[in-house]
């Protein structure tokens, strides 16, 4: 059980998908505008790493590698499912938020289906699979990143909100800053990559 | 009659003012970088050489290139539920083919890309213009738009990467251009090519090496380039 809160708390702060590996951030930059949309992409990220991280896991184990059912080497086939997976899961989340929350459907739009390219979601499949997670660890893996994720989201979109009244040079305005403050995070970020959470 | 005067033009395979737009817009005023904002995740990664950056850019415009044409071939067979997943398996499918000739042709760039090799496939890049172009067009104009999108995009990498290595390392294409050698102490006759001894105080900075410099590079990039070209400020 301390294992996996470990790993939940490395995944989440430590090696954070967005601010460390600076991965899924085309949608971190284009939908952190405001903080009621940055958090509801930020749920879904969490939802979607949660539920197909352990499902790649299957995948990966039982019907790719050499020990699997087909018991032959099929690990080039590996980009293919994982992304597969992701999609259908997307789908099935959106069709399960237009159904049943039809005002956060709206508010998200277009970034809904855009969680399919986040690419923190393929990257952390990945890592799963050069971490050599078992099933319970990858569990925990997915929501603690997908948990970081969300909190990298919300603080930048908090972040946006207020810089707003800030005097920036017009043509640094919007993109531009977000693209520093994001670097300077990143850099504060880096200050939490020596700590061992198994210490405490 | 006029409507299909204007298809006939369309499926033609011409290149005029139209086709040329479609090759230079994403070079400038249409980015896929610095006004899109695609592909940012593999722009902050590979770009601490300009090897590696060159690499990437040659993988992701063969990959836009083709999944472009072949997506716009399909455009009228595929069913709207299922279109991302079938986008996609094109997607990874050209991705495999890249990821397998690396391996066998340049193993040391793909052993330092590895992940994001695989990562070209959420590269919003390839399914942003696969929605935005290819869906609504024909096979020869996406191939160009694919063409002009991939080559901005590497042309963004290409720059950072210039950045990043030059002042983080010292060195363009792995050759030490500025800076002490290690063994200078040992060597002094180790800048024959360039003789630029004058530059040898040069110490690397090594932020340059670690990702967030990349964000710096590509927020001045945005700068200078909406600085260039007022038309894209962001007024909100």
């Amino acid at each position: 059980m301390g294992e996996l809160l470990n790993i939940f708390i490395k995944s989440a702060f430590i090696e954070n998908l967005a601010l460390s590996y600076f991965l899924g951030m085309c949608s971190y930059l284009a939908v952190s505008k405001t903080v009621k949309t940055a958090f509801g992409l930020g749920l879904a990220v969490i939802f979607v790493l949660g539920i197909t991280m352990p499902i790649n896991w299957v995948i990966n184990n039982f019907l790719l590698s050499e020990t699997g059912i087909f018991s032959t080497d099929l690990t080039f086939l590996r980009l293919i499912l994982f992304i597969a997976v992701i999609a259908s899961m997307v789908q099935l989340v959106e069709m399960v938020v237009e159904k049943f929350s039809p005002s956060l459907y709206n508010s998200l739009g277009i970034f809904l289906p855009l969680i399919t390219v986040n690419c923190a979601i393929l990257g952390g499949s990945l890592f799963m699979v050069s971490k050599e997670y078992n099933f319970m660890e990858s569990v925990s893996f997915g929501l603690g990143g997908g948990f970081g994720w969300f909190l990298a989201i919300i603080a930048i979109a908090a972040i946006r909100e207020k810089i707003k009244y800030s005097q920036v040079p017009p043509a640094l305005r919007g993109l531009g800053m977000a693209f520093m403050l994001t670097g300077l995070m990143g850099l504060a970020f880096m200050s939490l990559m020596g700590i061992d959470p198994a210490a405490f | 009659m006029a409507q299909a005067q204007v298809a006939a033009k369309q499926s033609s395979i011409g290149f005029g003012k139209a086709e040329r737009k479609l090759l230079t817009d994403p070079l400038d005023s249409n980015n896929p970088v610095t006004v899109q904002v695609l592909g940012i995740c593999s722009a902050l990664a590979v770009t601490t050489g300009m090897k590696n950056a060159l690499v990437m850019a040659i993988a992701v415009v063969f990959v836009t290139m083709f999944s472009n044409i072949i997506t716009s071939a399909l455009r009228n067979s595929i069913p709207k539920a299922v279109r991302m997943i079938v986008q996609l398996i094109i997607i990874a499918t050209l991705v495999t083919i890249v990821e397998l000739t690396l391996k066998a042709v340049a193993f040391d760039s793909y052993k330092q890309l590895s992940v994001f090799i695989g990562l070209i496939i959420t590269n919003c890049i390839v399914m942003g213009r696969l929605e935005a172009f290819a869906m609504a067009n024909g096979p020869y104009r996406s191939m160009l738009d694919g063409i002009g999108n991939g080559i901005g995009y590497g042309i963004i990498l290409i720059m950072v990467a210039f950045v990043r290595e030059l002042f983080g390392k010292g060195e363009l294409f792995g050759a030490k251009l500025i800076g002490a050698t290690d063994d200078y102490l040992l060597n002094t006759q180790s800048f024959e090519l360039f003789d630029i001894h004058w530059l040898s105080w040069y110490a690397n900075n090594n932020l340059m090496v670690l990702f967030p410099s990349a964000m710096f590079v590509i927020g001045a990039i945005i700068w200078a380039h909406r600085a260039w070209n007022p038309s894209l400020v962001d007024v909100s």
